[in-house]
């Protein structure tokens, strides 16, 4: 690995920050550690609020509160500056057309190289880097747009690694692939975030593999934290219930707790297959 | 969550995968072949038109002049009459050709750019509705034909076209829309509104419509000298501009929150885009009339050598689109002559046919 190693991960603090659409409240004064090098799972019902504190982190989103890394407020910070710190992806990128995925990784260059000026040689040789960690080297010639859904992925990690971040905010890395894939980028994700020291927050619709790679889980329900901690203490069925409407049984799977989804009444004796006339 | 907007798209895993296109590996040989045809169209520019002037020539008496003041005399020039036509006709009629194809070209691949749209062009913010208007108001009601060194129809126009924009600009603000789609829909609704007013002032005026009929198709015919030098500063500048937005307009291309992630502000971008594309619009309609098609197309046929990257799309759209004009202006003063079609005509009537063989070749290659 020729490029110089990026800087260790950051300790993220979310300080009282609430924000809405309008007058319609969506996060009431959010309150979040996450260590450096963590990795903090957001979950919660849909419209709970996880993207819109996502995006308010990034700033995209007027708030009142707080974000600070290592202790510095990103508020007032110039965007060039937190674009160094944070990097972003979200859940359903923008791939733009007729650009090689080669071109599209080393957008992630721009906050450390002058908007006018070509990539310089270090540049390239940290999108190469990063390519080649991803397994992207061999699409660098290709149209973004002929990558497979989990390739796509890859290049979009690889564009907000090329940043060389302090912390990764992830939108829903998973949310259009199968199980596999998703696995797959989850233990890439991991993997960096072990080797760089990386501080990751993502949101994940997906309870078991939010247990499983994340080591703290925050619960959002109505725009506030009601839950958080290690995996096994925020995924409870009690949990599921109030702030899911869900049935569930969470069983203790190797690697954490999984989530085990159960039907409301019994299965009918004779079968589905079969219906009675 | 984000949105997606505009024409990015997530594709269907699976689509196979062609071959990256020649040319998207070597930008720098497309750029200096779209600057070799630029040249290329103006020196047949030159050479060709009513009176043919030999090609060896014209060299010559171009060489002669520039290296004059260093005392060089390059012998073999043309005849006094010859000359005439060639500094006071021909030339400042190419030059003014390949600035306001080039102006067109890249102002159309910037809108095109920031609106994520494939469809914009340099008149979609009512730059033509409002140049339009403005000429048409002068040709029918001004008592004088011009101010000072310029005419009265050039400064009307370029009036119109930034009042057009600027009224876009200000309707797309009050209505949120700092975002693409509601500024398009700003755009459409101040041009139906100029361009229904420039069909009043039309109706009311018909003994002016030939006139009026002339500058809406465009003209480069009555191209001056002065013409060139008025629009040179602002048209330089703009395009200038927009060469240094390119690699921003890349980053924008990812959408809003994505290029505010990486350190750029779409707001600001957006709208310093906006200006200059439109400023450089302003100045070419000034001088030529609505002539329709180079803004819309240019971009499209740049694309197919040099693939989406907007720092590349805009020089090459740019070089493009001034040897695009210079060419379909010869067809236009060659066909009927000695008299001449409307080059608006003619841009439509060669650029159609050629972007529909682009396409047609582009689907078999796939």
């Amino acid at each position: 690995m020729s490029a110089p190693p990026p800087g260790t991960g950051a300790r993220v603090e979310v300080v009282g920050l609430s924000t809405g659409y309008g007058r319609r409240q969506v996060l009431d004064s959010i309150r979040l550690t996450v260590d450096p090098g963590g990795w903090l799972a957001v979950i919660g019902p849909n419209g709970s609020g996880k993207s819109t504190l996502l995006r308010s982190m990034l700033g995209f989103h007027r708030h009142q509160g707080q974000v600070r890394v290592d202790g510095v407020p990103t508020t007032g910070m110039p965007r060039r500056e937190r674009a160094r710190a944070l990097a972003y992806a979200p859940q359903i990128p923008v791939l733009p057309e007729g650009v090689t995925t080669g071109d599209y990784v080393t957008l992630g260059r721009t906050p450390h190289r002058p908007l006018l000026a070509a990539p310089r040689g270090v540049d390239r040789r940290v999108v190469a880097d990063v390519m080649e960690r991803l397994g992207l080297t061999p699409m660098a010639d290709r149209l973004l747009s002929t990558l497979s859904g989990g390739e796509q992925q890859r290049a979009v990690l690889a564009r907000a690694l090329a940043q060389q971040p302090r912390v990764l905010l992830l939108d829903e890395p998973t949310a259009s692939l199968d199980l596999g894939h998703a696995q797959q980028v989850l233990d890439l994700v991991d993997r960096l975030r072990r080797q760089d020291g990386l501080t990751v927050v993502s949101t994940l619709h997906d309870l078991t593999l939010a247990g499983q790679y994340a080591d703290r889980l925050a619960l959002l329900s109505h725009g506030r934290v009601v839950a958080e901690g290690s995996p096994g203490e925020v995924l409870t069925a009690t949990a599921l219930a109030d702030h899911y409407g869900a049935r569930a049984q969470v069983v203790t799977g190797p690697d954490g707790p999984a989530v085990l989804p159960v039907r409301d009444g019994a299965r009918l004796p004779s079968g589905g297959a079969h219906p009675t006339a | 969550m984000t949105a997606t907007a505009g024409s990015g798209t997530r594709s269907q895993p699976g689509t196979p995968a062609p071959a990256t296109p020649r040319g998207r590996r070597r930008p720098g040989l497309v750029l200096a072949g779209s600057g070799v045809a630029l040249v290329l169209a103006m020196l047949a520019g030159v050479w060709i038109g009513a009176l043919p002037l030999a090609p060896g020539a014209v060299v010559a008496t171009l060489l002669d002049r520039l290296l004059g003041p260093l005392g060089i005399d390059v012998p073999g020039g043309l005849s006094g009459t010859q000359e005439a036509v060639l500094l006071q006709l021909r030339l400042p009629r190419v030059l003014l050709a390949a600035l306001v194809g080039a102006g067109l070209a890249i102002a159309g691949a910037a809108y095109q750019g920031v609106f994520r749209n494939p469809l914009a062009d340099p008149y979609l913010l009512g730059a033509a509705a409002g140049a339009g208007l403005g000429a048409t108001l002068v040709i029918a009601y001004s008592p004088v034909q011009s101010l000072g060194p310029v005419g009265i129809v050039p400064l009307a126009a370029f009036a119109g076209a930034l009042l057009g924009v600027g009224c876009a600009l200000a309707l797309g603000a009050v209505t949120g829309g700092s975002h693409g789609p509601t500024l398009l829909l700003a755009g459409i609704a101040v041009a139906a509104f100029l361009s229904a007013g420039q069909t009043l002032v039309q109706q009311k005026n018909t003994d002016d419509l030939r006139e009026i009929y002339g500058w809406l198709l465009g003209q480069l015919g009555k191209a001056q000298w002065s013409d060139v030098l008025v629009v040179l500063p602002y048209l330089g500048a703009s395009c200038l501009v927009l060469l240094l937005c390119g690699r921003a307009l890349d980053v924008l291309a990812v959408g809003d929150d994505e290029a505010s992630s990486l350190g750029v502000h779409p707001g600001r971008l957006r709208l310093l885009v906006i200006v200059a594309a439109s400023l450089a619009t302003a100045s070419a309609v000034a001088v030529s009339g609505l002539i329709g098609f180079v803004g819309l197309v240019v971009p499209h046929i740049a694309r197919r050598f040099v693939g989406g990257s907007n720092a590349r799309l805009l020089p090459v759209s740019l070089l493009i689109g001034g040897a695009f004009l210079v060419l379909t202006d010869v067809v236009a003063r060659v066909v009927i002559a000695p008299a001449e079609l409307p080059i608006g005509v003619v841009t439509a009537f060669i650029g159609a046919p050629f972007f529909a063989g682009l396409l047609w070749i582009g689907a078999r290659q796939r």
